[in-house]
């Protein structure tokens, strides 16, 4: 048989293939998808799992290793026999929540976390590519054994050259039938049919090889028996662990494989079908797994020694001359092959896309991914650059790692790797308190276990894991080498993987998730995953689109308020033509109308609203958690204002008393006013009266100099008023700069009494000093220290009412402090007085003599608290006592 | 004899002026600068006219014009309140208390002269 003519066998199966996949999309498109969509096509379509290597390598499998080969078909028998424990949970879900791949699910699961997404997208890509490139390997050695008909061997001429150029048509193939169109499900009849057809010729040739070794080759089934007892695979032992990872793998695959979650809960039409499959596809298996032994026996006694196994059901009926025979073989093992690589492709573009490149490419376009078409045409494009991506990786993993291993090796590894998404998956399923930190961890944990102890190595001593690593740990710890974790040495590798990879896995995502709090999203998702048929099973019967308006009417009026409510009502029955005023409740009028309740009452809540009374629940329980989170949001808000309003309250407080301040200053500052206006009237009624009595008349030469010195004394106490005023407005408002300097107390009452004036002035007023207690240096501002001196002789000059006036002025030291003490012998001043007496113009109203403006003290006070000092009254003196209190600082004995 | 004035106020410039102005018309001027004792020497020989300074030492001459006004010997004496402060309320608050006129300082000394003459009728 020429490698032509099987280049167009293979060819012309593939157009078949086309066509068939064409004519179902075809139907499905016209609605007549009873057919398409049968439990039939869907069972078949599960054989998705039978890939080349069990369609070649179960026989390989067997021939080196008896029975094994079984727990590849054990562990999904199972799984299904148990339908209803996980798959129909998995089944129920997947199309409740519209799921699209496994790594959906999980972030679904989850809380919608994309990061838990990613990475189970990442463990699919890793945990495929091998298988890929196995189905690549098979179907290149199945290729190799055609162009060399004594099936010795294979030494193909370019065997990475036909790897290529299958890997570029499968890639063309899945690129047309899975991305021909954007399903809401991600459904693809046109491939599950193909794939259906896929699945019957590769039983069909299967049971034809096996028929023809039982019945051509041999003498019949009791013939075989007898070789089966002669043969070693009956003297295989039977490893107990490995039988049982083994199973335990097969079982995980079967849920975690991307391409087995693809057709057993992505497309799935309807939940009934699980129930046929459930026992349809054991069977399937039960029959594809029938003459593996057979076939394994029978090549190992007809072929020369070093055959490979791998590829006995091809080089069997080679080897007899059954040239028709071995090509459907061949188609058989390329369908295992292509239908695998097809369903894994599409599974792993729409995880890569999903969860990696979408929200890469919506995170570059904000606001910009709002026009649908755009989006839909950035997804096929992404959906096809992944699929040319993942057959590219597969090539690659063919290149580095081939002849490395058998074929079952390498899907073990697979299977391994995939596994790892188990735990997490069940844990979601089964367990409410599982967190999406927990899940991380574990995801990462086992997938860092399996790398390290399995993929890593699986290519080879030469590859990127050392001899040297392998058989003395990194770094020399013997506890870390890879197939031999925590010092266990002496397992089957496989078995060892997968056991720590599995164990830590779970470990550390039940530990994690323990001890971390889920979200509220990640809780409303626990609970519509795990209790997922109490969640649809009241939902089912909701008739969708009878809406009633007058509900939609009632609850429009409580929030918009009547009138608006109908007004709304009536120009939308205008719109719609309908008579009367309730409109059909179309769904455009749903949406306006909700967007208008959004207005006032937020848009989550009126999503709700609007959906609760349209009968819209899939949303709903999603929608209350927004709706919660706008109830804090308000909450929040109404916090902040409350804040403010404490506040504010509490500035106007502020600003009640600084007005009340305000208020007292401006009391006192007309007060003050009216004081200064009676001041300076005074002197100037005088000095008015007289200037015109001095203009009218013919006075004597006595009476003009009397009035003129009237006139003359009353400028100069309007003078010194003003000084008085200028003077006190400095030191109480203004920085007052002090002119420090040094002088002895003696010398400055000695200018105070200079300037006061007491020598012309009459009567004389008699000054007592100690001039020997007077001889104190003082270090300060000796000009207003001296004002004050000035002042206090004045009053004692000026109210003074003793007949003989006499001022005794005594100095003295006490503690810090130098004492001047101002006496006169005068009536001194009214004990109700004295407290006002520092004050401005508190000039006592009862002394008779003219002349004082009552700002001296006042003056005095302020200028002894600018020099850090005091000035008070001494009450019980004989006369009007005045204490000058200055403190030591800068202070000195001369 | 000329018509007496009493001259109620506590600056001595000021009576010396007043004093002089109102003696060269002929008037009969007498002045108490005690505002506590004003009101006993006013009621014990009530003036023609009552000169009244509105801030003396003792008692406010709005107080002394209030008893004026509440005591029938000195009901009808004209009084004529001088105020240095020449505030808008103390206008008001001598017109309240039945002031005959009033008048701020500085005064025109043809005001005061035309002023008692008009008061004395």
């Amino acid at each position: 048989m020429s490698f032509d003519l099987l280049i167009v066998s293979c060819l012309a199966y593939v157009v078949l293939l086309f066509m068939v996949a064409f004519a179902a999309e075809r139907r499905a498109k016209q609605g007549r998808q009873e057919w398409v969509r049968s439990s039939l096509v869907y069972t078949l379509s599960l054989s998705v799992y039978c890939t080349a290597w069990t369609f070649y390598g179960a026989v390989g499998n067997a021939a080196r290793s008896g029975l094994e080969y079984l727990t590849i078909y054990l562990g999904p028998t199972l799984v299904l026999l148990a339908w209803w424990l996980i798959l129909r949970k998995l089944v129920r879900i997947g199309r409740t929540q519209r799921i699209t791949s496994i790594a959906d699910l999980i972030a679904a699961r989850f809380g919608k976390s994309n990061g838990l997404g990613v990475i189970v997208t990442l463990i699919a890509v890793a945990g495929t590519t091998p298988y890929i490139a196995l189905q690549l390997q098979s179907v290149t050695l199945s290729f190799a054994v055609f162009t060399q008909p004594s099936g010795s061997g294979f030494a193909p001429t370019d065997p990475s050259g036909t790897a290529f150029w299958v890997a570029v048509g499968l890639a063309l193939f899945t690129i047309l039938f899975g991305t021909r169109n954007l399903d809401a499900n991600e459904r693809h009849h046109g491939v599950v049919m193909a794939i259906a057809v896929e699945a019957v010729v590769k039983l069909l040739a299967l049971i034809a090889v096996g028929v023809f070794v039982v019945w051509g080759v041999a003498d019949g089934p009791a013939d075989i028996m007898a070789r089966i007892e002669a043969s070693p695979i009956a003297t295989w032992e039977l490893s107990g662990a490995r039988w049982v990872g083994l199973t335990f793998l097969s079982a995980a695959a079967i849920l975690c494989l991307p391409r087995m979650f693809q057709v057993l809960v992505v497309e799935n039409a309807d939940e009934a079908h699980l129930a046929t499959a459930s026992w349809a596809f054991p069977l399937y298996l039960l029959l594809m797994s029938l003459f593996v032994v057979p076939i394994a026996v029978i090549g190992l006694d007809l072929l020369p020694q070093g055959a490979n196994p791998d590829l006995f059901v091809l080089s069997i009926p080679l080897s007899e001359g059954q040239g028709g025979l071995a090509m459907l073989a061949f188609l058989g093992g390329f369908s295992s092959a292509t239908s695998m690589v097809i369903v894994a492709a599409i599974a792993l573009s729409t995880m890569v896309s999903n969860h990696i490149v979408m929200p890469i490419y919506l995170s570059f376009q904000k606001g910009g991914a709002t026009i649908a078409g755009d989006v839909r045409k950035v997804v096929l494009i992404s959906r096809r650059t992944t699929i040319i991506a993942v057959l590219l990786l597969g090539y690659l993993y063919y290149r580095l790692s081939s002849g490395a291993e058998a074929l079952a090796a390498i899907g073990l590894i697979s299977f391994a790797g995939v596994a790892q998404v188990l735990p997490i998956l069940l844990g979601g399923l089964f367990w409410r308190g599982a967190t999406r930190t927990g899940a991380a961890f574990g995801l990462i944990t086992g997938f860092t276990v399996w790398a390290y102890a399995l993929f890593l190595p699986s290519f080879g001593e030469s590859g990127v894991i050392s001899a040297a690593i392998l058989t003395e740990g990194p770094w020399g710890l013997s506890w870390l080498r890879p197939q031999a974790l925590f010092g266990i040495d002496g397992m089957d590798p496989l078995v060892h993987a997968l056991f720590w990879s599995i164990a830590l896995n779970t470990l550390a995502f039940c530990a994690i998730s323990i001890i971390t709090f889920p979200t509220p999203l990640e809780r409303l998702q626990a609970a519509r995953l795990v209790d997922v048929f109490a969640y649809t099973a009241g939902t089912r019967g909701w008739a969708r689109g009878t809406v009633e308006t007058e509900d939609l009417m009632i609850m429009t009026q409580r929030i918009l308020g009547p009138s608006e409510a109908q007004a709304l009502f009536q120009a939308e029955a205008e719109r719609q033509g309908t008579a009367g005023y309730l409109p059909d409740a179309s769904p455009e009028f749903l949406e306006r109308l909700e967007r208008r309740l959004s207005g006032s009452v937020g848009s989550a809540t009126a999503h709700a609203m609007v959906g609760q009374i349209a009968g819209n629940t899939e949303a709903l329980v999603e929608d209350l958690i927004r709706v919660a989170g706008e109830a804090q949001q308000i909450l929040e808000y109404s916090q902040r204002l409350e804040q403010k309003s404490t506040e504010l309250s509490r500035t106007a407080g502020e600003l009640q008393r600084a007005n009340e301040k305000l208020t007292a200053l401006s009391v006192q500052k007309d007060a003050f006013l009216s004081q200064i206006s009676h001041e300076l009237r005074t002197p100037m009624a005088s000095i008015r009266s007289f200037s015109e009595i001095l203009r009218d008349e013919s006075l004597t030469d006595g009476e003009r100099t009397q009035f003129v010195t009237v006139i003359h004394d009353e400028t100069l106490r309007l003078t010194r008023l003003l000084d008085d005023l200028l003077n006190l407005s400095v030191l109480e408002n203004a920085q007052v700069t002090l002119n420090i300097g040094q002088g002895t107390i003696a010398e400055m009452i000695d200018r105070a009494v200079m300037a006061s004036g007491v020598k012309v002035a009459t009567p004389v007023l008699r000054l007592d000093r100690r001039k020997r207690d007077e001889q104190i240096v003082v270090e300060t501002d000796t000009d207003r220290l001296t004002q004050v001196f000035i002042n206090l002789i004045g009053n004692a000059q000026k109210y003074c009412d003793a007949a003989e006036p006499v001022l005794r002025i005594r100095v003295s030291m006490l503690h810090h402090d130098i004492l001047l003490d101002f006496m006169d012998n005068g009536s001194g001043i009214p004990s109700d007085s004295q407290a006002l007496i520092f004050e401005k113009f508190s000039r006592l109203t009862d002394s008779a003599s003219s002349g004082g403006a009552g700002l001296g003290l006042a003056i005095c006070r302020e200028i002894m608290g600018r020099l850090g000092g005091a000035i008070d009254y001494m009450p019980g003196q004989s006369g009007a006592a005045f204490r000058v209190r200055l403190p030591m600082r800068a202070v000195q004995a001369a | 004899m000329g018509k007496r004035v009493l001259l109620v106020e506590d600056e001595p410039n000021i009576i010396e002026a007043i004093r002089f102005i109102l003696q060269r018309d002929g008037w009969h001027v007498s002045s108490h600068s005690d505002g506590a004792t004003a009101f006993d020497i006013l009621s014990a020989t009530p003036p023609d006219v009552v000169i009244l300074d509105a801030m003396l030492p003792g008692r406010s001459g709005f107080d002394i014009l209030r008893e004026v006004r509440d005591t029938d010997e000195t009901r009808n004496v004209p009084v004529l309140m001088l105020t240095a402060k020449g505030q808008v309320k103390d206008r008001e608050l001598a017109e309240h208390y039945g002031a005959s006129a009033f008048m701020t300082k500085p005064f025109a000394n043809a005001d005061i002269l035309a002023t008692v003459r008009a008061l004395a009728g």
